[in-house]
C-alpha cells in the first residue's frame, strides 16, 4: 500500500470519526454500515468496468434480486401456502424448463430464415401453458391471510445464507442478459442492463406471490440479536456504566458495531479474493483483453467468453451486497429501488475511487456514501442559510427550502463530471503493470 | 354489427392511444438516434433532458395561463413550446460545450461519453427537481376532446365508444409536421446533407471542409427540440412527472436500436413498433373477444398477455429479440 | 520553381521521423507519381504534403505560396484536393451528394463543375441518384475523384487509386487521370502499380525507407536497369 492510499484512508477515517464526535457514535457508525455495503457494490461494478470495460447500467435490478434471497431465504414459510399452489407452481416451473428446452431444440433443429420465429413461437406458447398454471397458483396464494401473509414466505434458514443466495440470483440473472448482449457494441449492454433491471423491479413489483409486492415483507430476521434484546442483556447495561451511556445508546452501539464487523468480514473476504482474481494470470488476461481486445482476440482469446464471466461475477458481488443491505433494513420494499441511487450513485462511486483498483472502489464506495448521507443535512443547513433574510413563508424561501434534498443529486454530478474529465484515473489510479 | 362494436373498442383502447405514444417515441428515438450517429454515443441523459425541456414549457404555460393568453381550443402548451425549446437548446449547447466537447477532442470511447452523460443526467435530474419538484403536474388546457364517446354512440348507433383527445391528435399532426421537417433538413438542405457526411465519414467530411464543432451544434439544436417535443407531447397526454421521463429512456432506446440506430428513419419506425407491441400486449382482450366469439367460447379472465405494470419489459423483451435476431435492427443502422 | 513544391520533409507520428529529407514536386498539367517497396513512406509522404504529418523540417510551397503551416482543411481551399485510398466515399449518400459535399467550402454556383466531372465520368451521371456504397469498386473511384475535383483544386493528390480494382478498371481509371492533367491540374499520386504509373508519369519518385531513392521522368525510370532490377522486378 502506498503513502497515497494510506493518507486517503485516513482521511476516510477521520472524516467517519468526525462524525462521531460530533453527532454521536451510533449516527457514525449508521454511516459506516452503509459504507462498508457500498464498497462492496463498488467492488462488484467495478470489476465489471474496471477489469474488462463493461458499463452496467442495471446494478440496480442485481442488487434487488439480491434483496428477493434474503425473503426467500430466511423467512417462515407461510403455513398452507405451499399446499394452497404448490401444485401449479410447480407446473409452471416445469413449463418453463420445457419451454426452454423446446426452444434450445427449435434452435439446434431448425435452420436458416425460420429459426428465429419458430423459436419465438415456442416461447410464447410455453407463455401461455405457464400462465394458465401461474394465475391459479398466484391467487391461492396471494388469497391465504393476505394482510399478513398472502405469499409464500421463505425457507426459515439463517438469513446470512440468504447473502451466498443473493449473490447466486444475480448471477443467474447476469448470465442471461450477458448471454444476449455481450459481443455486441458496448452501449448495447448498457441499455440492457438499464431494462433488466426496470423488468426485475417489475416482477418484484407485482408478483405478490413471492414478494408481497408493495406491502413490502418486514421483520426479517436479524443475524444478530436486535437492540432491544440487547438492552435487556446484562453484559449490555455493563457496557453503558462504563462509558456513561444509556442504555439504549449502548445497544445501538453494540449492533452497528456487530452487523458493521460482519459486512467487514464480507467485505475483506470479496476484496482478498478480487484482488488475488487480479494478480492471476486470469486477471491478466482480463486486463490485456480491455487494453487491447483485438490482440487479445488474435491471440485466440474468446473475449466475450471472458466478458461474460466477469459480468456475472460482478453481479454476484453486487447481489450479495444488495441482501446484505436488505438484511440491514430489517424488511423487503420493493418500491423503494432507485436508479439513481442504486445504480448511477454506485457508478460514482467507481469512477471516483478509480477505475480497475480495487482499493480506490473501496474507498469511493465509502467516499461517496459519506457525500451522499452528508449532502442533504448540508443543502438544508445551506438553504437555511440563503433564506435567512428572506421573509418566512414567501415564494423564493419555499421554493429553495424545498430544493434542499435534491442538491445532493446536483453534487454528485458535479462529483462524476469533474473526476472524469480531470483525474479520469479516479482518487487511487490503477498501478501500471510493473515490467 | 358485434365485429364492429370490437373494432371500436379496439380502436378506443389500442390503437388511437399506441399511436399517440408512438409518435411520442418516434420524436424521442429520433433525438437519441441523431445523437448516435454524429456523437456516436447513447446519451443517458437525453429522458431528463426531455424533462427539462418539458419543465420549461410548463412553467412558461402557467405564466401564460395567469396572464389569461389562450389558444382557445388548442392547449396553450403550444404557444410555449418555442420557449422550451429555446432554453433547452441553450442547455444542450452549454453542456457540449463544457461536458463532451472536451472528450470529443480527445477522441475518447463511446463508453466514456455514457458515463459523462450519466453525470450529465444527474445535473439535469437535479435542475428540474429544484425548480418544479417530484410530483405529477397538469397542464393541458382548452377542448379535452376532438370526438367524444357520447357523439360517437349517437353518430355510430353502435354501443362502444370512441374517444379522441385533443392532445392525441396534436400529437400526431405535431409528429409529422416535425419528422417531415427533420427529413427535409436531412435530405435537401446543405447543412443536413453535411450532418449525413460527418455521420457516414469523419475523416472525409473534414477533408471536404465540413466543420465537426458546426454539424455537432446543428445536432444537438435538432435533438433538444426532438426531446421538449417529445417531452411536451407525452406530458399532455398523460402528466408530467420527471421520474417517468427517466423511465421512457428504456423504450426509446429500444426504439431507436429496433430501428437501426444512426439511422432516422428507423427510430420513427421503431417508435410506433415499441408502442404498438406495448400497448398490444398489455391489453386485456376480454372486452373484444366477448364481441367476436360464440357464447359458450367467451372468456372468462382478461385475456391479457402481460399486466401492464410490465410494460416496460415489453420494451425489453423487443430489444432482446432485435439483439439476437439482427442486432443491426430494421433499416441496418451502425453497428460499430 | 515548380507548382508544388515539397522540400526536404523530414518528421513522423512519433519520436522516430519517417521522412527524411523528402523531396517532391509537380507542376501544373503534369503526372507525379511516388513508389517504391512496402514502407518505404509513400503514403505519409503524400500526407505530410497535405499537411496530416508534423514536419520537423522542410517546407511545402503552392503555387509560390509558403503552405507549411497550413492545416488539411486550409489546403483545400489552397487548392489541393486530397483522395484518401480507402474509406474515400459517403457511402449512404448518392453520388450527386457525394460531389455535392466536395464542393461544401465554395459558396458559388458549382453545377458546371458537376456537369465537368460528369463529362468526364459519363457512367457516375447514370448512377447520379445511386448511394455510392451500392457501386462497383471502379466506380467509388470515380465517385471519390470526382469529389475532390469539385473544389477545382489546382493540384489532385491520390493515395493508390487503382488499389483493389481490375487491370482494365486500372487501364480505364489511368486515362482518365491522364484527362485530368489535360486540363491543367497537377497531380501527385501514390501508386503500387509501378510499372503502369510510371508509364503516365511526367515525374517520377522511387522511395526508400522515406528517402528519395532515384528521382527522374517515369520513362528514364522505367529504362534504368537498376529501377527495373531493385523495383520493378526485372
Amino acid at each position: 500500500m502506498t503513502g497515497r492510499v494510506a493518507s486517503l484512508y485516513a482521511v476516510m477515517t477521520a472524516l467517519i470519526v468526525g462524525v462521531g464526535l460530533l453527532q454521536g457514535w451510533v449516527v457514525a457508525l449508521s454511516i459506516l454500515q452503509l459504507c462498508l455495503i457500498s464498497a462492496i457494490m463498488a467492488l462488484g461494478a467495478n470489476m465489471q468496468w474496471g477489469y474488462a470495460g463493461l458499463f452496467n447500467a442495471g446494478i440496480m435490478g442485481f442488487a434487488a434480486l439480491g434483496g428477493v434471497a434474503v425473503v426467500l431465504v430466511s423467512m417462515p414459510p407461510v403455513p398452507g401456502a405451499l399446499g394452497a399452489g404448490g401444485w401449479n407452481l410447480g407446473l409452471s416451473a416445469l413449463a418453463i424448463v420445457l419451454t426452454l428446452a423446446a426452444a434450445l431444440f427449435a434452435r439446434e433443429r431448425v435452420a436458416g430464415y425460420w429459426r428465429a420465429p419458430v423459436m419465438l413461437a415456442v416461447i410464447a406458447i410455453g407463455y401461455f401453458v405457464m400462465r394458465t398454471f401461474l394465475d391459479p397458483a398466484s391467487a391461492a396464494i396471494e388469497a391465504i391471510d393476505p394482510a399478513a401473509a398472502g405469499y409464500l414466505g421463505g425457507l426459515g434458514l439463517p438469513v446470512v445464507i440468504s447473502w451466498a443466495v443473493g449473490g447466486l440470483f444475480a448471477a443467474g440473472a447476469a448470465y442471461i442478459v450477458g448471454k444476449v448482449s455481450l459481443g455486441l457494441r458496448s452501449d448495447y449492454l448498457a441499455i440492457a442492463t438499464l431494462g433488466i433491471a426496470e423488468i426485475i423491479l417489475a416482477v418484484l413489483k407485482n408478483e405478490n406471490w413471492l414478494t408481497r409486492g408493495v406491502k413490502n415483507v418486514t421483520g426479517l430476521p436479524r443475524p444478530i440479536p436486535d437492540e432491544r434484546t440487547l438492552q435487556a442483556a446484562p453484559w449490555v447495561q455493563d457496557l453503558a456504566v462504563r462509558f456513561g451511556s444509556d442504555v439504549q445508546t449502548a445497544a445501538a452501539i453494540v449492533a452497528r458495531l456487530a452487523y458493521s464487523a460482519l459486512f467487514a468480514i464480507v467485505l475483506v473476504a470479496i476484496f482478498w479474493l478480487a484482488e488475488r482474481a487480479l494478480r492471476s494470470p486470469w486477471g491478466r488476461m482480463m486486463r490485456a483483453i480491455r487494453d487491447n481486445r483485438d490482440a487479445a482476440e488474435a491471440m485466440g482469446k474468446n473475449v466475450t467468453r471472458r466478458h461474460l464471466q466477469i459480468f456475472v461475477l460482478g453481479s454476484a458481488v453486487v447481489g450479495i451486497a444488495g441482501a446484505m443491505l436488505v438484511t440491514l433494513d430489517g424488511q423487503f420494499t420493493p418500491s423503494s429501488y432507485n436508479p439513481l441511487r442504486y445504480t448511477f450513485l454506485i457508478w460514482v462511486m467507481v469512477i471516483v475511487g478509480g477505475s480497475g483498483n480495487n482499493w480506490g472502489s473501496v474507498l469511493g464506495g465509502f467516499l461517496i456514501w459519506y457525500v451522499w448521507v452528508m449532502a442533504e443535512p448540508f443543502g438544508s443547513w445551506a438553504m437555511a442559510t440563503a433564506t435567512t433574510g428572506m421573509t418566512p413563508g414567501s415564494f423564493w424561501q419555499q421554493k429553495l427550502l424545498a430544493a434542499a434534498p435534491h442538491i445532493r443529486l446536483l453534487l454528485m454530478g458535479l462529483i462524476l463530471l469533474t473526476v472524469l474529465r480531470f483525474a479520469p484515473q479516479g482518487l487511487i489510479p490503477e498501478r501500471t503493470a510493473r515490467r | 354489427m358485434d365485429v364492429l362494436n370490437a373494432l371500436v373498442l379496439f380502436l378506443n383502447f389500442v390503437m388511437i392511444p399506441a399511436t399517440a405514444y408512438g409518435a411520442q417515441l418516434a420524436l424521442g428515438a429520433l433525438g437519441v438516434t441523431l445523437i448516435y450517429a454524429v456523437l456516436r454515443f447513447s446519451n443517458f441523459a437525453h429522458g431528463d433532458m426531455m424533462a427539462f425541456g418539458t419543465m420549461l414549457v410548463v412553467l412558461v404555460t402557467w405564466g401564460l395561463q395567469s396572464l389569461g393568453v389562450s389558444l382557445g381550443p388548442l392547449p396553450t402548451a403550444l404557444l410555449a413550446l418555442p420557449i422550451g425549446i429555446l432554453g433547452t437548446i441553450v442547455l444542450a449547447l452549454v453542456t457540449d460545450a463544457s461536458v463532451y466537447r472536451f472528450y470529443r477532442s480527445k477522441r475518447s470511447e463511446p463508453v466514456i461519453f455514457v458515463i459523462a452523460s450519466v453525470g450529465v443526467m444527474f445535473v439535469y435530474n437535479a435542475l428540474t427537481r429544484f425548480v418544479i419538484g417530484t410530483d405529477d403536474q397538469r397542464f393541458e388546457d382548452g377542448a379535452r376532446f376532438v370526438v367524444k364517446v357520447g357523439d360517437f354512440r349517437k353518430w355510430s348507433g353502435l354501443d362502444e365508444g370512441l374517444a379522441i383527445r385533443t392532445s392525441q391528435l396534436i400529437t400526431v399532426v405535431v409528429m409529422i409536421l416535425t419528422v417531415a421537417f427533420v427529413f427535409w433538413f436531412l435530405q435537401k438542405t446543405r447543412t443536413g446533407k453535411a450532418m449525413r457526411a460527418y455521420s457516414d465519414n469523419e475523416d472525409l467530411a473534414l477533408l471536404s471542409g465540413i466543420s465537426p464543432e458546426r454539424v455537432v451544434r446543428i445536432t444537438w439544436i435538432l435533438a433538444a427540440a426532438l426531446a421538449v417535443i417529445a417531452g411536451t407531447l407525452y406530458g399532455l397526454d398523460k402528466s408530467f412527472r420527471p421520474f417517468t421521463y427517466f423511465q421512457l429512456l428504456l423504450p426509446i432506446f429500444a426504439a431507436a436500436i429496433v430501428g437501426g440506430i444512426g439511422h432516422p428513419l428507423g427510430a420513427v419506425a421503431g417508435g410506433f413498433v415499441v408502442a404498438y407491441s406495448e400497448v398490444m400486449v398489455t391489453y386485456a382482450y376480454k372486452g373484444v373477444l366477448t364481441y367476436l366469439l360464440p357464447e359458450a367460447w367467451r372468456p372468462e379472465g382478461l385475456v391479457q398477455m402481460l399486466g401492464t405494470d410490465y410494460k416496460f419489459a415489453v420494451s425489453f423483451i423487443i430489444l432482446v429479440v432485435v439483439l439476437l435476431i439482427r442486432p443491426t435492427g430494421i433499416f441496418r443502422g451502425r453497428t460499430i | 520553381m515548380t507548382f508544388l513544391t515539397a522540400d526536404a520533409m523530414t518528421g513522423g507520428y512519433g519520436a522516430a521521423d519517417i521522412l527524411h529529407a523528402c523531396t517532391l514536386a509537380v507542376d501544373r498539367g503534369e503526372i507525379a507519381v511516388i513508389v517504391g517497396p512496402n514502407g518505404a513512406g509513400k503514403s505519409t509522404a503524400m500526407k505530410a504534403v497535405f499537411g496530416m504529418l508534423p514536419l520537423r523540417a522542410g517546407h511545402v510551397s503552392l503555387d509560390g505560396t509558403n503552405i507549411t503551416t497550413l492545416s488539411p482543411q486550409e489546403r483545400v481551399r489552397a487548392g489541393m484536393g486530397f483522395v484518401p485510398q480507402v474509406r474515400n466515399v459517403f457511402v449512404s449518400m448518392s453520388v450527386e451528394e457525394n460531389l455535392e459535399m466536395g464542393a461544401f467550402i465554395r459558396d458559388d454556383d458549382f453545377h458546371d463543375t458537376m456537369e465537368q466531372v460528369f463529362s468526364l465520368f459519363p457512367i457516375l451521371r447514370q448512377k447520379r441518384r445511386q448511394p455510392a456504397g451500392e457501386l462497383s469498386g471502379g466506380q467509388r473511384q470515380q465517385v471519390a475523384v470526382g469529389r475532390a475535383l469539385m473544389t477545382k483544386p489546382s493540384l489532385l493528390m491520390l493515395d493508390e487509386p487503382t488499389a483493389g480494382v481490375s487491370p482494365i478498371v486500372m487501364d480505364e481509371l489511368f486515362d482518365k487521370i491522364l484527362e485530368v492533367a489535360a486540363t491543367g491540374i497537377a497531380i501527385l499520386m501514390v501508386e503500387q502499380n509501378a510499372r503502369q504509373a510510371l508509364a503516365i508519369a511526367d515525374r517520377g519518385y522511387v522511395l526508400v525507407q522515406g528517402r528519395n531513392r532515384f528521382t527522374d521522368t517515369g520513362e528514364a525510370l522505367l529504362a534504368d536497369p537498376e529501377v527495373r532490377r531493385t523495383f520493378l522486378g526485372g
